[in-house]
């Protein structure tokens, strides 16, 4: 991808996991690192705990006019592996384009893999050793985000620590941190 | 200065606070929620002096605006919707007591059916209550509109209120990032408030007693005169905010590649934005068009407007509709140009229940014109069948 190129990212998860925030912080990230035109928006609409949901990200060098939905993500963001089976996720997807899932398989383990650039790696299973929880349930959409690095150069895994910092002081936003580091350490890529 | 990257709404709130306002009675509703909640929190870190009133309703909100506002102080509030609609008997209470208050209104769709997303009928059907109306296309021009807002509607020139128009989730729930100049920088922008005149129990006056046709009159062409003073005084206060900030959105209009156009087309809001992408890929094929943005509909551009048809041939996209006329915007605009210019205008309805309007949706359309193939005026991309 040319540094002066759109970039355009959806995030699949379910409601409550994360994935507009998720968004919000990449961006935040991404204009650190000198970005100049970033949006983050969900997908416009009630979102109820549990359901299929999506936000989306725009990262460019210039400023962004685009007002519209992303139709066609160069990078897909899933947060839920189980939304695989009911949400066509590859829908739209570029032809070099990239996914990224959180999943303990690899990425020849998805039959998609011959086709797409597949990246994966446990965000579930860093939240759990990180003890990031809310209500039980593992918080995955900073653990993921340590990830995208590895996948897109417009964005660095410092800048990520950073707006991570600042939104959660003290030693909430520590752990998160951490979590990113063993996120980014952890990725498998196909390619 | 300062980059913030938040949604429309927290913007505005920032905005809103930045400006010290004494008084902000408001009711939420969605897609305006963040945005009280927003100011809320700033009551909550002390960065919001003034008084934050939870009202019962949006009619109460707009009760309490005037009673503020008449009292001498500087007001703000935000609404959207059905709130906007339950406000309209003090909306116009507000502009003919001449009260500068400045609201945000989120532009969303007017049930049933129940929808959520963005269409322009709620502020268009509050059109000839008298008050001021931007559109607003990026959280940068919210910011700075906000601002610019009470700079505008204080003037002594103007004492009409101004509602800053815009789109429900497009713009109100996007992240984009912002340039926040300092406080003492605002506050040299926007000195104090000094109301011409106050309700005041130390002189007791009355204010909107019963009147004589003759002074009735009186008021509305004093209102008028106002919004045709408020055309002067925009492009002033945009210029001086250019000045001061370096950042310029427009006057009444936003022109965009006109130069040498022979097809220009005409947008409100967010739609004014993604044309951008439309009218430089529809260049690049070699398409002498541009754009014009309308940053405001009341006051009307009508001279801007007249000044681009004697140049091109006008296309109109109408996130909004008059049931029983058509667009709007497509209406106003051919009303600027009879009599002067028999320039050929079409007119779209686009967008209405929040449907997405994309660049590739916006270049088809110019393309059909430019191709001599589009009617007066339709219905892009109609999926209900029929005519």
């Amino acid at each position: 991808m040319s540094s002066k190129a759109l970039v355009e990212i959806c995030f699949h998860g379910r409601g409550g996991q994360g994935s507009v925030t998720a968004a919000n912080l990449l961006v935040a990230a991404a204009l650190k690192d000198g970005n100049k035109g970033v949006q983050a928006f969900p997908l416009f609409g009630a979102e109820r705990r549990g359901a299929p949901i999506r936000a989306f990200a725009r990262i460019s060098d210039e400023e962004i006019h685009l007002r519209s939905e992303v139709y066609f993500p160069d990078i897909v963001i899933v947060l839920d592996e189980s939304i695989i089976e009911i949400v066509d996720v590859l829908k739209g997807l570029k032809r070099d384009g990239k996914i990224l899932i959180n999943t303990t398989k690899e990425p020849e383990d998805f039959d998609f893999s011959n086709k797409y650039h597949v990246a994966t790696v446990d965000a579930t299973g860093v939240a759990i050793k990180h003890d990031i929880l809310v209500g039980g349930i593992p918080v995955v959409n900073t653990p993921i985000l340590g990830a995208v690095p590895k996948i897109l150069d417009r964005v660095t895994l410092p800048s990520i620590q950073a707006v991570i910092k600042n939104k959660w002081k003290g030693e909430g936003g520590e752990i998160n941190v951490k979590a990113t580091q063993d996120a980014y350490e952890s990725v498998d890529v196909n390619f | 200065m300062t980059v913030m990257i938040d949604t429309g709404n927290y913007i505005a709130a920032k905005a809103a606070v930045m400006a010290r306002p004494a008084v902000v009675p408001a009711y939420p509703i969605t897609p305006q929620t963040t945005l009280v909640e927003g100011i809320a929190n700033y009551v909550k870190t002390g960065e919001f002096k003034g008084e934050y009133i939870c009202v019962e309703s949006e009619h109460s909100a707009m009760c309490a605006c005037i009673g503020a506002s008449a009292a001498g102080v500087r007001t703000f509030t935000g609404t959207s919707s059905h709130g906007l609609l339950l406000m309209h008997e003090m909306l116009h209470w507000a502009a003919l007591a001449r009260l500068p208050i400045v609201m945000c209104n989120i532009n969303r769709v007017i049930g049933p059916g129940w929808n959520i997303w963005t269409d322009e009928n709620d502020s268009i059907s509050q059109r000839d209550t008298g008050w001021i109306q931007f559109y607003c296309s990026s959280n940068q021009e919210i910011f700075d509109t906000v601002i610019q807002s009470f700079k505008l509607a204080e003037n002594k020139k103007v004492l009409l209120p101004v509602m800053i128009n815009y789109n429900a989730f497009i713009l109100s729930h996007t992240s984009m990032p912002v340039y926040i100049p300092e406080q003492k920088e605002i506050d040299d922008f926007l000195q104090k408030y000094k109301p011409q005149w106050k309700l005041d129990v130390n002189n007791p006056i009355t204010f909107g007693n019963i009147i004589l046709p003759v002074d009735y009159e009186k008021i509305r062409k004093d209102m008028q005169n106002s919004q045709e003073n408020a055309k002067k005084l925009i492009p002033e206060i945009a210029k001086e905010w250019k000045k001061k900030f370096g950042r310029y959105h427009g006057d009444l209009i936003e022109e965009y590649k006109c130069d040498g156009a022979d097809h220009i087309l005409l947008a409100m809001g967010a739609i004014g934005a993604e044309s951008k992408v439309s009218i430089n890929n529809l260049r690049k094929e070699g398409l002498k068009i541009g754009l014009a943005r309308v940053r405001t509909f009341r006051p009307f551009p009508n001279e801007e407007i007249l000044k681009l048809g004697k140049q091109a041939d006008l296309i109109v996209i109408d996130r909004n509709i008059s049931i029983g006329s058509e667009g709007a915007l497509f209406s106003e605009v051919k009303a600027s140009l009879y009599g002067k210019s028999d320039t050929k205008v079409h007119g779209f309805i686009a967008g209405l229940g929040g449907k997405d309007v994309t660049y590739n949706d916006i270049e088809t359309i110019c393309r059909k014109v430019v191709e001599g193939k589009a009617k007066d005026c339709e219905w892009y991309g109609f999926e209900g069948g029929g005519k």
